[in-house]
């Protein structure tokens, strides 16, 4: 009995949580403006964030292997968190980025956030219905990025307590039955 | 050496003080100093630095976007515009976004005087900035060199 009991047998290391290191949730940053992407690294720096920089919606697609010039092969460990995008960006916009992101299995999970230096309403609610998790107007405050981050913990956070909740249920149900059967 | 400190720190004080109130700078300039810490000590100043970089470049764009003879493509201007509007809101550049606000309303005028103007202003209005905060990171290296710390200055 206490052999089946063992962590290891009910497979907790299927981690669909990216709370491997709470703190460093990993940020993918997207604008065409080198001034506005020196801020934002800092700002997702100073805020305890892995980030990587990209200067346009393209290099954020080679980088995500969405480029079509890879299979799937060598994304599935890369780990993003969050995408935070420019809106008005030269090429590809951020609000067509984000279509594609979340036109792929592999990342359409991903939260995006768009940033714009206009407060454009209509744009502002085609984003939010095309499933931009957030709207920032910049320039980007510190608080943004403190809420954006404390809420996806939050939100990381519930989602492992409710696989642990189940995994707990498992295990007491698997113990129940055991004892039932009195080995 | 502590007298010397405090008249520094006073004098760097009076002069940053002074830019808020002189418009060169805003809010988004405090924002800015708040990312510097020990670990990063000259952050401010890199991220000035590309600004003014970026000035240069785009104010280049303008220039030549205005300079063609015959049809000017207004759009064109106007798109370098819209980007030194966001670099210079991004630093506190309070004045110089200020210019482009009016600059990207000649743009969509398609008005060419106005532009021309515009232009000018804005070149002669980030050398002023440019010029400033160059005494004004002096002030910092001098209360440093003095044994100091560069004091945290209340706008409000």
């Amino acid at each position: 009995m206490a052999d089946v009991m063992r962590p290891e047998k009910l497979d907790m290391s299927n981690d669909t949580s990216s709370l491997g290191s709470p703190e460093l949730l990993h940020v993918l940053a997207v604008d065409d403006s080198i001034v506005d992407r020196k801020f934002i690294e800092r700002l997702l720096r100073v805020s305890s964030c892995k980030v990587t920089v990209v200067d346009s919606a393209t290099r954020a697609l080679q980088y995500l292997g969405l480029d079509g010039n890879h299979s799937s092969v060598g994304f599935e460990d890369l780990k993003i968190n969050l995408i935070m995008t420019d809106y008005s960006m030269p090429g590809m916009t951020g609000y067509e980025l984000m279509k594609k992101i979340k036109e792929s299995s592999a990342f359409r999970e991903i939260p995006v956030v768009i940033m714009s230096s206009e407060n454009i309403l209509p744009r502002i609610d085609r984003c939010l219905e095309e499933g931009a998790e957030d709207f920032l107007l910049k320039p980007v405050k510190l608080a943004d990025v403190k809420r954006l981050r404390d809420s996806l913990l939050k939100a990381d956070e519930m989602a492992f307590k409710n696989i642990m909740h189940k995994r707990e249920l498992q295990a007491n149900d698997i113990y129940s039955q055991l004892k039932r059967a009195k080995i | 050496m502590d007298a010397l400190v405090a008249q520094l720190q006073m004098q760097y004080r009076n002069y940053t003080v002074s830019l808020y109130q002189q418009g060169f700078l805003d809010d988004q300039f405090t924002e800015l100093k708040k990312l510097q810490d020990d670990a990063s000590p000259d952050f401010v100043a890199e991220v000035l630095s590309l600004f003014f970089e970026d000035c240069v470049k785009l104010i280049g764009n303008m220039a030549r976007a205005l300079d063609q003879t015959g049809t000017v493509d207004f759009s064109q201007v106007g798109a370098s515009v819209h980007q030194l509007k966001g670099s210079s809101s991004s630093v506190g550049a309070k004045r110089v976004k200020g210019l482009c606000v009016t600059f990207k309303e000649y743009c969509e005028a398609n008005n060419y005087e106005g532009c021309v103007r515009c232009l000018q202003q804005v070149d002669i209005e980030y050398k002023a900035l440019q010029t400033k905060l160059q005494d004004m990171f002096n002030l910092e290296k001098q209360i440093i060199q003095a044994g100091g710390k560069v004091p945290q200055v209340d706008i409000n």
